[in-house]
């Protein structure tokens, strides 16, 4: 473990760049906390800290001067690793024929700087889904391959993370370059660093950095400690999988559409939904037309059309699908579960639906745990 | 004996020249000419399609679809209707419903569209070997059965009897009249057409095809059933089978949803754990039994 003062930042982000890589990171705007393209450390959030509810995210400036004070805002990292739109194919209509080619994007070399335990595990599932199957995307496969990533371990819980629960936070466990832990205490303020990979420990070495004495490796280890116990939201994942498989019927369902607007804010802002749905064009003149490709959420009316209507016309059903696909058909389909627990699908719901109150709810109308344990 | 349908040991357009079966082969259409666009009923047609550069047509197995493209309008999922003994054309069969499809009518010899695929499981044609074999067909779904039939009749002795149970809404709606007469005729296949509202000169039946699962001769005991139409028929024709004793394991049906990427990675199509363009269209009847009654699942 080796220590990078705060002072030093500019240099991890120098190097980066010197390696030819676009730094995405967090950055203030339209009062959120995105990941958007770093330049050096005054891009970062520095001081702000998010408070965040059921339906509620507001920032507030604090004094610390911290870098990742904030937790999980509404950008997720498949913004750059999975694009919202992304054009499949081009086709050209000359004289009666007809050709389709692929375009020759290259995306830039990323390094994700800021990314959280609960995302390494959603970028892991989404590789599953994108890399895993008879046909890897070639598109993500170029820009997950090319990705530099930097973790940055969880010093505060978020209002809505409940990632201790499913087991995917807050400390990061693998999946990154290099893992940063913020310590700001006793006038010091500086990173604890650890490579989990060649690459990373390469950057490292090119830094320079100093080995973490004893005080500062218990000084990080304290921080993350800390946000594990302030985590105030549960996912009670024991039966749930099965209980959700079994209960298609369940009256909660109508129950929870009667709030929910179907508005499809979970779905974007879930780090693992991956539904797309294609969009076909063609030019004006006639002569070319294009496919591309865009994010799409199974809360739409037109998601499960076919002739003849809609498959899943009311919002209970959507919401079904949507709960019942992230927390027990995608251990079928991929092998885990779908939610990492990083609570966006909470805080970005307009009318607050909470996803662990919901479980909550179901696991006690059909015999399963209940919150007081009894 | 597998459990799910089987996956086909076909090649993918992708993997038939050697590429890497990654996910932009599959996407990406190839361009197929139309040599002869024929009138089925006065709202479908099939349409007769050869590779536009001269190639072969990758081979399918019965009851798969392809994805089919009109430049600039979008992409459609259909069943392949044609006979998987003569590859080189590749026939589809549809009915003129949606923006794609009714575009699509207006086609005719020497247009060109896209086409990707074949995608999905197949009729169990192996399964059903020394087997009577079934078919139940509901309107347009009697399209993606035909290149069952197809295969069956070309290796007729395999089989033992084999029925077919049409419904359509009128007489008009009959598809494939010529072949019914000759598979009725020459090939020793029981054949029962019914209407839901018989019109003009009909005297056949009259009533819901499920109706005529009661009464055909076949096996219950050594029969597989093909099932193909819209769900709510799907669901009764399992209830008549069930009743006469046909095990759940030898019940297959085809299934329909929205589909846009046919490989599994849009997600639109899932029913249940499952993917219909992949793990679909043609399920066991055991593996699905769960989800077909209930609501908007």
């Amino acid at each position: 473990m080796h220590v990078l003062e705060r002072a030093q930042f500019d240099t991890l982000l120098e190097a980066l760049q010197q390696h030819g890589r676009q730094v995405i990171g967090p950055v203030r705007r339209d009062g959120v906390i995105g990941y958007e393209p770093v330049r050096s450390a005054g891009d970062l959030p520095v001081g702000w800290a998010d408070e965040q509810e059921a339906g509620r995210y507001r920032l507030h400036h604090k004094d610390h001067g911290r870098l990742f004070d904030y937790t999980a805002g509404f950008h997720t990292w498949k913004r750059y690793l999975y694009p919202p739109t992304a054009v499949l194919w081009q086709a050209s209509r000359d004289n009666g024929r007809l050709s389709f080619e692929t375009p020759s994007e290259t995306p830039p070399k990323f390094a994700l700087l800021g990314v959280r335990a609960c995302e390494l595990h959603a970028i892991a599932i989404q590789d599953k889904v994108f890399l895993d199957g008879a046909h890897p995307d070639p598109a993500y496969a170029v820009r997950r391959n090319n990705a530099f990533i930097i973790a940055v371990n969880c010093g505060r819980a978020g209002g809505t993370c409940f990632c201790a629960s499913m087991e995917t936070g807050p400390r990061a466990q693998g999946g990154y370059d290099l893992a940063l832990t913020e310590v700001a205490e006793d006038g010091r303020h500086y990173f604890t660093v650890e490579a989990g990979t060649k690459k990373g420990e390469r950057l490292l070495d090119e830094l320079e950095l100093r080995e973490a004495i004893e005080a500062e490796r218990a000084a990080a280890a304290a921080a993350v400690e800390a946000a594990a116990n302030q985590m105030g939201r549960q996912m009670p994942v024991d039966g749930l999988r099965e209980l959700l498989a079994a209960n298609p019927e369940s009256p909660r369902w109508e129950a929870v559409a009667k709030r929910c607007l179907c508005c499809a804010n979970c779905t974007m802002a879930c780090p693992t939904c991956f539904c797309s749905t294609v969009h076909d064009s063609a030019a004006m003149t006639g002569e070319t037309a294009k496919r591309e490709r865009v994010w799409d959420s199974c809360f739409t009316m037109e998601f499960s059309y076919v002739h003849g209507g809609s498959v899943r016309k009311d919002a209970s059903s959507r919401y079904r699908q949507w709960m019942t696909h992230k927390l027990s058909s995608w251990h079928d389909q991929f092998g885990s579960s779908g939610c990492v627990g990083c609570g966006r699908c909470i805080t970005w719901c307009p009318v607050g639906i909470d996803i662990t109150e919901e479980a909550w709810l179901l696991q006690e109308a059909h015999g399963g745990p209940t919150r007081t344990g009894e | 004996m597998p459990r799910n349908a089987t996956k086909p040991e076909v090649s993918s357009p992708a993997s038939a020249d050697g590429g890497a079966a990654s996910m932009a082969e599959p996407m990406l259409p190839a361009p197929y000419r139309i040599q002869r666009q024929r009138r089925e009923a006065h709202d479908t047609f099939t349409l007769d399609l050869a590779a536009a550069d001269g190639g072969r047509p990758p081979r399918f197995a019965p009851g798969q679809f392809n994805m089919l493209y009109l430049f600039g309008v979008g992409e459609v999922a259909i069943s392949i209707s044609g006979n998987p003994g003569t590859p080189e054309t590749l026939q589809h069969t549809t009915r003129a419903v949606g923006s794609v499809t009714k575009a699509m009518e207006k086609l005719r010899a020497g247009d060109v569209i896209g086409v990707r695929g074949p995608f999905g499981t197949h009729w169990p044609t192996d399964h059903a070997r020394g087997k009577d074999v079934v078919f139940v067909a509901g309107g347009i779904g009697l399209a993606p059965l035909r290149p069952a039939m197809y295969e069956i009749l070309r290796n007729r002795a395999h089989y033992n009897k084999a029925v077919l149970l049409y419904g359509t809404r009128t007489p008009s709606d009959i598809l494939f009249k010529r072949e019914l007469k000759q598979w009725g005729g020459n090939f020793d296949v029981d054949v029962y057409v019914t209407v839901d509202r018989a019109t003009g000169t009909w005297r056949g039946n009259v009533g819901v095809v499920t109706q005529l699962i009661r009464r055909s001769p076949f096996d219950p005991g050594n029969c597989v059933a093909m099932i193909c139409g819209p769900e709510v028929m799907m669901k009764y024709a399992v209830d008549e089978f069930r009743r006469r004793g046909v095990d759940s394991q030898d019940i297959f049906l085809s299934m329909e949803r929205n589909m846009k990427c046919a490989i599994g990675f849009c997600g639109h199509c899932q029913w249940g754990p499952n993917f219909v363009c992949k793990d679909g269209p043609v399920f066991r009847h055991t593996d699905i039994e769960h989800l077909l009654n209930v609501w908007e699942i």
